[in-house]
């Protein structure tokens, strides 16, 4: 599925803004990503498998509540960066 | 464009600086010709200090965040002309339930002794001690600090510590022994371990806490900053949340040197610096603690102060800094002392300005003005040319 990276992450994605990973939930998505891109998992999610605090991701117009939210059946996912601050 | 120098005494000098929007590289151009900044490195990003291996002279570490993003250190060994970045970042180990801890950010990056090249240690916010044996490229919880039931009430929560996250800070490693290590946590008191790091004991006696609390109980002890003097092992200064103090080893007491500061300036502050060879010279930085705690200069008129008798003194240096209505201070990284003789001194503010003294103090030169708030600045000596 595409993935839509925002632009504080884009440095691991050599700037791409679009990339495709696959994954039946967002654990299995992130861990595609993190083979594609070594380090950019841990800058969203922590060692406790929180979803970090200025960080959002929507599929199919909806926010996931953790990374074990599924994914069967979407074709996009974005990843945002929420507000933080000054 | 590179030159290659002839390896002369300034011209190898670097000021390392870390701020809340990046960190930057002044070079001492030597010959009166000043500093020559490099940056910003990371612009954006907060860095809470940038510290070179001595050991090597050429590994640069950087402890970064942003504030959307994780923790992380990056690493370069080419004076930041490229960046990499850990491979495993500092990270606690996981926890079930909903009280496992997460690093929120790297805060203090201590090179091992010399005798364990490529090992570093690492302090967070929230507190945790850290290991790296391979160059900062892989790092791991270290000792038992991080999951000891004592220290971690001994840590308290978020809202126990400083208002940017509780913090640990200032690993020093004994230049005699590897194994001899001292850290602290704000809060959380002073450690020291005697067993590579397997175990720490507290530190305490002689400290003060706040009014009311017990002073035997680690959770209510406040270390800013504590420094070892190179010229003496035996010889530790602390600026603490309750004062200046000093201990001299085996000693387990502190002693109360910031008593006869002057009382309008009072003796609370961030920074220790140490003088590299006499282990009777130190400076501090006094900030207003009184009434709601402004943590600004007392009345608007920044001043260092130093003693040359161990604490006995303290002689107020202001030559060249502002008279009046200035309202920064110095956090308990942003000050240091370089190798020189006599001794160079750094100080960078809150407002973003760096300061500098070739005179040990007695006067000061703004060298750096308009950067972000000022974190952290080390001095570091390069072997190769200058880019």
């Amino acid at each position: 599925m595409r993935v839509l990276i925002p632009s504080a992450l884009r440095s691991y994605t050599g700037d791409r803004t679009w990339v495709e990973a696959d994954g039946a939930t967002l654990a299995e998505l992130l861990s595609e990503l993190d083979h594609h891109y070594p380090g950019i998992r841990f800058r969203m999610v922590d060692e406790q498998q929180r979803i970090r605090r200025h960080i959002r991701v929507f599929c199919r117009g909806r926010q996931l509540p953790s990374v074990d939210a599924g994914l069967e059946g979407a074709d996009e996912v974005l990843i945002v960066q929420a507000l933080s601050g000054g | 464009m590179t030159t290659k120098t002839d390896g002369g005494d300034a011209q190898r000098r670097a000021l390392l600086v870390a701020t809340r929007k990046g960190a930057w590289i002044f070079h001492d151009e030597g010959a009166g010709q000043g500093w020559r900044a490099d940056g910003p490195h990371f612009l954006g990003h907060v860095i809470s200090h940038l510290v070179l291996d001595p050991r090597d002279r050429r590994t640069l570490l950087a402890a970064a965040r942003t504030g959307h993003l994780g923790p992380t250190v990056f690493r370069s060994t080419d004076w930041g002309k490229t960046w990499q970045e850990a491979e495993r970042p500092p990270a606690f180990r996981p926890e079930p339930g909903a009280a496992g801890r997460a690093v929120d950010h790297v805060f203090w990056l201590t090179p091992a002794h010399a005798a364990e090249p490529d090992v570093w240690y690492a302090g967070t916010s929230p507190q945790g001690l850290f290991r790296s044996e391979d160059g900062g490229r892989q790092w791991a919880p270290f000792s038992s600090i991080n999951d000891d039931p004592d220290f971690r009430r001994w840590m308290g929560t978020v809202q126990d510590g400083t208002p940017d996250g509780p913090k640990l800070h200032s690993i020093i490693i004994d230049p005699r022994d590897p194994g001899h290590l001292y850290c602290a946590m704000s809060g959380g008191g002073v450690h020291e371990s005697r067993d590579g790091g397997a175990s720490f004991s507290p530190l305490l006696d002689g400290l003060d806490v706040v009014e009311g609390f017990d002073r035997s109980d680690p959770t209510f002890h406040d270390p800013h900053c504590i420094r070892l003097c190179p010229g003496n092992p035996d010889r530790l200064y602390q600026q603490n949340h309750c004062g200046i103090y000093r201990l001299d080893r085996p000693s387990n007491r502190w002693q109360h040197i910031g008593a006869s500061m002057p009382a309008e300036v009072g003796d609370v502050g961030f920074p220790m610096v140490v003088h590299p060879r006499d282990d009777r010279t130190a400076w501090v930085f006094p900030m207003d603690a009184s009434s709601v705690w402004p943590r600004t200069s007392p009345d608007g008129r920044p001043a260092v102060y130093r003693t040359r008798d161990a604490g006995d003194r303290w002689q107020r240096l202001d030559g060249g800094l502002p008279t009046e209505q200035a309202w920064w201070t110095v956090k308990r990284q942003a000050m240091c002392a370089d190798d020189r003789d006599p001794v160079g001194l750094v100080f960078g503010t809150t407002s973003g300005e760096l300061w500098a003294s070739g005179d040990e103090g007695d006067s000061w030169t703004c060298i750096a003005r308009h950067l972000p708030e000022i974190y952290a600045v080390e001095f570091a000596r390069r072997d190769d040319g200058v880019d």
